[in-house]
């Protein structure tokens, strides 16, 4: 009978250790991770191209006019209380076409707060980019804009945003893409 | 076979005493106050309903407690965001007063150790406040203390509900002293570098439909004025 009881004890204590070990070595998140496709610039820094299928991409879409608002049934605020702040939250793809994160893009022309095109590019195993963009696209149509701020593997990068906005082929199955392509270099680089 | 039986409910019950002291262990509680509490700077106080059909929209994987709002919105089904959801919600100031509009995107942080009572998840914030400017801010959430006292009790109640008053503050970094990081955009808040603060009060939570009363606040401190 002490043996049995001893037996139960040395049990307890295996599945109190046996617990925390499970709980202390396997991992509660593990997210999932896209291979990322970046190549490096001759100059110096990384280069990575997202795009964003539209319309298929588009979680969210608020403009002034609160008739055009996407989902259907969104109940969006409207000119009145934003002006003509538009709002926009997308899937973001990577080159191969793959889901590998959601980003926001929020646009104003308001003199009260100067006129600003941002956008946040979260990628879920990677972090967060917080561009600005300038007002005004170049020539060719391309938008150029700059990394404000990273989270997490961007914190340390510094560099240059380039939005476009390219027409799908006619055999494509979506109507257009949004290209940003971030040319991105660490502050370790400047250092040496 | 007596012995083997014998082990197999001690290595049961071991397991169950560990759960046990994880769940109640008293040393993983969260504090309730602000650190910006005794902040002299000038701080900006937005909040929101933590209810998310309350909201403008929220969207995850689809198949989580909480139902994508509006009915008709995409759903974050592919691999690499599937532990993501975003929410687009309308801050209010004051009695009720709306104030701006706020993106924000939420994903399970791999840094979770449950065994700390650390359920982190990393999460940004897209601010546009109208008249007042854009700004970013990016904050690790510890949301264990919001399970432990909110959802599991609504799971293991009869009725499928929790009913009380919790308060905690969510926001535990990436700041040394648990604040999260703002990065000012545009208007008044260009340049602005400075720490925020989210916190969440619960009244009511549905293990079926997810928060039925609750009240986000985001705490914002005007810390470095504008430095062009």
């Amino acid at each position: 009978m002490r043996r049995l009881f001893k037996t139960f004890i040395f049990g307890i204590v295996l599945g109190a250790f046996g617990a925390g070990a499970l709980v202390y070595f396997v991992p509660a998140v593990d997210l999932h991770r896209e291979r990322s496709l970046i190549s490096v610039q001759p100059n110096g820094g990384n280069l990575e191209k997202f795009r964003i299928n539209l319309p298929r991409d588009r979680i969210l879409v608020g403009l002034p006019g609160v008739d055009d608002s996407i989902p259907a049934g969104l109940d969006w605020p409207g000119a009145e209380f934003l002006g003509d702040m538009q709002a926009e939250v997308f899937k973001v793809r990577d080159e191969n076409s793959a889901v590998v994160g959601v980003a926001s893009r929020l646009a104003s022309s308001s003199e009260e707060t100067g006129p600003f095109i941002e956008w946040v590019v979260h990628l879920p195993a990677r972090g967060t980019m917080y561009v600005q963009m300038e007002l005004t696209p170049a020539a060719d149509g391309v938008r150029n804009g700059v990394l404000r701020s990273g989270t997490r593997e961007f914190e340390p990068l510094h560099g240059n945003v380039r939005e476009q906005f390219v027409l799908a082929a006619e055999d494509d199955d979506v109507q257009g893409r949004i290209v940003l392509e971030t040319a991105l270099v660490g502050t370790l680089g400047d250092e040496e | 076979m007596k012995y083997l039986y014998s082990l197999a409910i001690g290595i049961l019950v071991g397991a169950v005493l560990f759960v046990l002291g994880l769940y109640y262990n008293p040393f993983s509680a969260q504090t309730a106050v602000s650190p910006l509490a005794v902040t002299t700077d000038q701080v900006i106080d937005l909040s929101f309903s933590g209810v998310p059909n309350e909201g403008i929209l929220y969207t995850d994987h689809g198949e989580s407690v909480v139902s994508p709002y509006p009915d008709r919105v995409s759903e974050l089904w592919e691999p690499a965001v599937v532990k993501t959801s975003v929410w687009v919600t309308e801050f209010q100031v004051g009695r009720g007063e709306a104030t701006g509009i706020g993106v924000k995107f939420i994903t399970e942080s791999e840094k979770t150790r449950l065994i700390n009572g650390e359920a982190l998840a990393n999460s940004v914030w897209h601010v546009y406040l109208p008249g007042q400017g854009t700004f970013l801010v990016d904050q690790t959430e510890n949301y264990w203390s919001y399970i432990r006292e909110v959802v599991i009790p609504a799971r293991v109640s009869s009725g499928d509900n929790w009913l009380g008053a919790f308060h905690g503050v969510m926001t535990n970094g990436p700041g040394s002293l648990g604040t999260g990081r703002v990065t000012g955009g545009s208007g008044k808040f260009t340049n602005l570098e400075s720490e925020a603060v989210e916190s969440l009060s619960a009244r009511g939570y549905s293990s079926v439909t997810g928060p039925v009363s609750m009240t986000r606040n985001l705490t914002i401190a005007l810390s470095s004025a504008k430095a062009e």
